[in-house]
């Protein structure tokens, strides 16, 4: 049976290739038209050679708590997203206004904090927050600049809007499995994608080395960028190996970095070499135990001293966590007023926070048609989606939300947008997100892609890669 | 470059070659005993020893059949010198340097890999060994093809090839030591036909045989010694593996050859000199078997003198550091 979208079903939910009338979006129109066109079987057998490529490559996420089986492919799925060229442009105008106002958030908040004093978020809510780090009061970071590296999750309803559904500025991770899927799709579907004019995301990672070396302390000509790492075993891993190979830089482990005489060194076959710009992929919790947690040995001792003193570039700054948190992102309408006097172009997700008493009771009375959310999990753990939750779930985080109400906020069920997933010989429509990744350097770029991630498991809503989540390519179109 | 990262080639070429030179014994072994008198018996203990593992082995397995040597340097997970060990060992340690080698070597190593844990779950594989351990050679070699094609011949690449060479002169020294023991001891078989059998053997478990005849067309013991240990032509001879090891190490630290600024370089000198300036007579009056127990111990002490000078780095506790630690 060739392989077509006749019988393929929208069911009513806004489909990213495929119109309610069964017609591609103008934009996909090459793309499936090329479909439909191959031969029997062919995609399915480029799907599995896609697969075997990327085993062979050990494009691997790393499972914990298994033993040999550690390593698995990211699941992915070889129809590519397509965001329209009009699409984009909106999303990025709104992401570039999102990081800015962002930015001077996190600055006024660990060193003046007027947007506290004008009463604009209440102070308690920061002040109590865990992602708050006392450690960070009054540095001034390189270049002004906390947030180098973000990842902001997209989600598109019923209608098509576009909406954030959360910004992650600690140590967002997945921009390797773009660059990657990348490369496979233009194998795999070489014609479709030359003739679509796709946007190029390959020089990320030059990108990301210049946001880097801009940091450099100011004395430092060729500044020498390294990327730390939690090791071979972190989740992660891969990606961080990859980006250090990509920028031909070094990849180091805590244990590779010692701080000597002021600075920071790390351990070579011909002594030690001093280390000006440190990306580091390790959480604000683990990076020093001696200003952070005392049982870390991932991190570096004495660190955040050299870094106080202007010696060392971090990104992200340690201390970004506090603007990702759930309750901040509630905020950000206001966050983005108060800063650049703009309304905020990209919406939130309408959001309750239960800390305010109205709000909590609102939440309380409907747990079985809102999705609750701790306000400093992440990785889709600490969640309550209402509609298809049980009454016990509801009995329990009605407690929990009573107990803490500062811990969690609230948001509608979004019927997510969906995009068709080869599902053994014929295509279903699956949940998707996106996340685009912001650079901060010497201006604030989107790189033209993403990640979209898909809940591979029918109805699902969770696209984490934890918890049953895979992947697609992401085309932006040029025009 | 990291020393941690020298360290992680270093080893990863090192348990490449350990993978190979496994299934070099092994296969000719097998060989070997199709070419046997019947009431001669197979020998499989001295494959055991070379690893120098014989008492983990009686321990676990008991009798050396060819079965449970087979098993034991296959696919014993628990024997860290099992070809599956070595394979997995080598393809962490690559895993842990994948930005500094190159794609394609990486992608070899992680198939090597998946090859060699395939066969290992899917035991049927043992119905052709031969194919088996032909294809754990070709591997290694493929692996060695693509180093030497896609890898830039700087530092990682001389640490790698240390770690390669150092490797393959133990084992040559060894797969020498266990069939010297076997075969000389018992005169009346010295100059039968088996006693052919088994030289021409050893020499092929180094894929040496047709080198061999080209050098010297009789096979006789003291030859294939001095073959084997001080040919400078050969490839897997000692003399040709630590030349070769010596020249990386200079290029590492750009000292002259016949200095030292280390003391990996100044012992593994002195160990070349010895080599380049002794007949193989001189080995055999004072007992081949004591030189090789000589010599393997002092692989091992560079093996040590090279952890000290490239991997581990202590800090200088200067003054501010020191202040720092306090706090």
């Amino acid at each position: 049976m060739p392989l077509n979208f006749k019988n393929y079903d929208t069911e009513n939910f806004y489909d990213e290739l495929i119109q309610p009338s069964g017609a591609p979006h103008p934009g996909a129109r090459i793309l499936v038209e090329r479909i439909e066109s191959l031969p029997d079987g062919e995609i399915i057998a480029r799907q599995k050679a896609a697969e075997a490529a990327m085993y062979n490559m050990g494009i691997t996420f790393t499972v914990y708590g298994s033993d040999e089986g550690t390593e698995k492919i990211f699941p992915f799925d070889i129809v590519p997203r397509i965001v329209e060229a009009s699409d984009w442009e909106y999303i990025e105008r709104g992401l570039k206004q999102r990081i800015h106002a962002l930015n001077l958030f996190l600055d006024d908040i660990y060193h003046e904090q007027k947007i506290l004093k004008d009463k604009v978020i209440p102070s308690d809510m920061i002040l109590s927050a865990s992602s708050f780090r006392p450690q960070c009061v009054g540095i001034d970071v390189p270049r002004g600049i906390w947030c180098h590296i973000t990842g902001t999750d997209l989600v598109r309803d019923r209608d098509g809007q576009y909406y954030v559904l959360e910004d992650n500025l600690r140590c967002p991770s997945g921009v390797s499995y773009v660059l990657e899927n990348r490369q496979v799709l233009k194998r795999t579907l070489p014609v479709a994608f030359e003739a679509s004019r796709v946007r190029a995301v390959d020089n990320y990672p030059a990108r990301l080395l210049e946001t880097l070396q801009y940091l450099a302390p100011d004395n430092v000509s060729a500044p020498t960028v390294v990327v730390l790492t939690p090791g071979m075993y972190n989740s992660a891993y891969f990606e961080h190996s990859f980006l250090a190979q990509q920028m031909g830089v070094e990849l180091v482990e805590g244990s590779d970095l010692v701080v000597m005489d002021g600075f920071v060194h790390m351990r070579t076959t011909h002594g030690f070499q001093r280390v000006d710009v440190i990306y580091r992929r390790i959480d604000d919790d683990f990076i020093d135990p001696q200003a952070f947690r005392a049982d870390s040995v991932l991190g570096v001792p004495g660190l955040m001293e050299v870094y106080r003193n202007g010696r060392v570039a971090l990104a992200n700054a340690p201390g970004t966590g506090i603007a990702d948190d759930k309750a901040v992102y509630a905020y950000l309408p206001q966050i983005v007023k108060y800063y650049l006097g703009e309304d905020m172009i990209l919406p939130n997700v309408p959001t309750r926070i239960c800390a305010d008493e109205k709000e909590r009771e609102y939440v309380l009375a409907n747990l079985d048609k809102l999705v609750v959310k701790a306000t400093n999990e992440s990785g889709g753990y600490g969640m309550l989606v209402g509609p298809h939750s049980t009454k016990a779930q509801q009995v329990e985080f009605s407690e929990l939300i009573r107990k803490n109400p500062r811990n969690y906020i609230a948001q509608p069920t979004l019927a997510l947008s969906r995009a068709p997933v080869l599902v053994g010989d014929h295509f279903e429509g699956r949940h998707i997100d996106l996340r685009p990744y912001i650079l901060y350097g010497r201006d604030i770029y989107v790189v033209p892609g993403g990640l979209t991630r898909v809940a591979l498991k029918k109805g699902s809503l969770v696209v984490n890669s934890s918890q049953g989540g895979g992947s697609k390519d992401t085309w932006v179109l040029s025009q | 470059m990291l020393s941690r990262v020298a360290n992680s080639i270093y080893w990863m070429s090192r348990y490449l070659e350990r993978a190979e030179n496994v299934a070099r014994f092994i296969d000719v072994n097998l060989h070997l005993s199709l070419d046997m008198p019947e009431n001669y018996g197979e020998q499989w203990a001295p494959l055991v020893n070379i690893s120098g593992d014989l008492d983990e082995f009686s321990r676990r397995y008991g009798e050396p059949t060819r079965e449970n040597v087979m098993h034991f340097l296959t696919f014993d997970r628990e024997n860290p010198n099992s070809i599956l060990s070595c394979v997995r060992h080598a393809r962490e340690n690559a895993r842990s340097v994948r930005e500094i080698i190159s794609s394609e070597m990486w992608e070899q190593a992680n198939h090597f890999y998946l090859m060699v844990k395939g066969a290992a779950a899917n035991q049927s594989s043992f119905e052709n060994p031969h194919d088996f351990y032909t294809a754990v050679k070709m591997e290694s070699h493929l692996f060695d093809g693509i180093t030497e094609a896609t890898m830039s011949h700087g530092e990682a690449w001389h640490f790698l090839q240390v770690g390669e060479l150092l490797e393959r002169a133990d084992k040559t020294s060894r797969i020498l030591d266990v069939k010297y023991f076997i075969l000389l001891p018992d005169e009346q078989v010295l100059g039968a036909t088996v006693d052919n059998i088994q030289w021409s053997a050893l020499l092929k478990s180094a894929s040496a045989l047709e080198m061999y005849r080209k050098h010297a067309k009789q096979i006789s013991p003291t030859r294939v010694a001095e073959f084997l240990l001080l040919n400078r032509e050969f490839p897997r001879s000692v003399q040709s593996c630590l030349g070769r090891a010596a020249y990386s190490l200079h290029a590492i630290t750009g000292s002259q050859r016949d200095a030292f600024s280390n003391v990996t370089e100044k012992r593994l000198g002195k160990l070349l000199a010895e080599l380049n300036y002794t007949h193989i007579d001189e080995i055999i009056a004072g007992g081949l078997h004591e030189f090789l127990d000589s010599l393997q111990t002092r692989l091992n002490q560079i093996d040590d003198a090279i952890f000290e000078s490239y991997f581990t780095l202590r800090p200088l506790t200067g003054i501010s550091s020191t202040l720092t630690m306090e706090q």
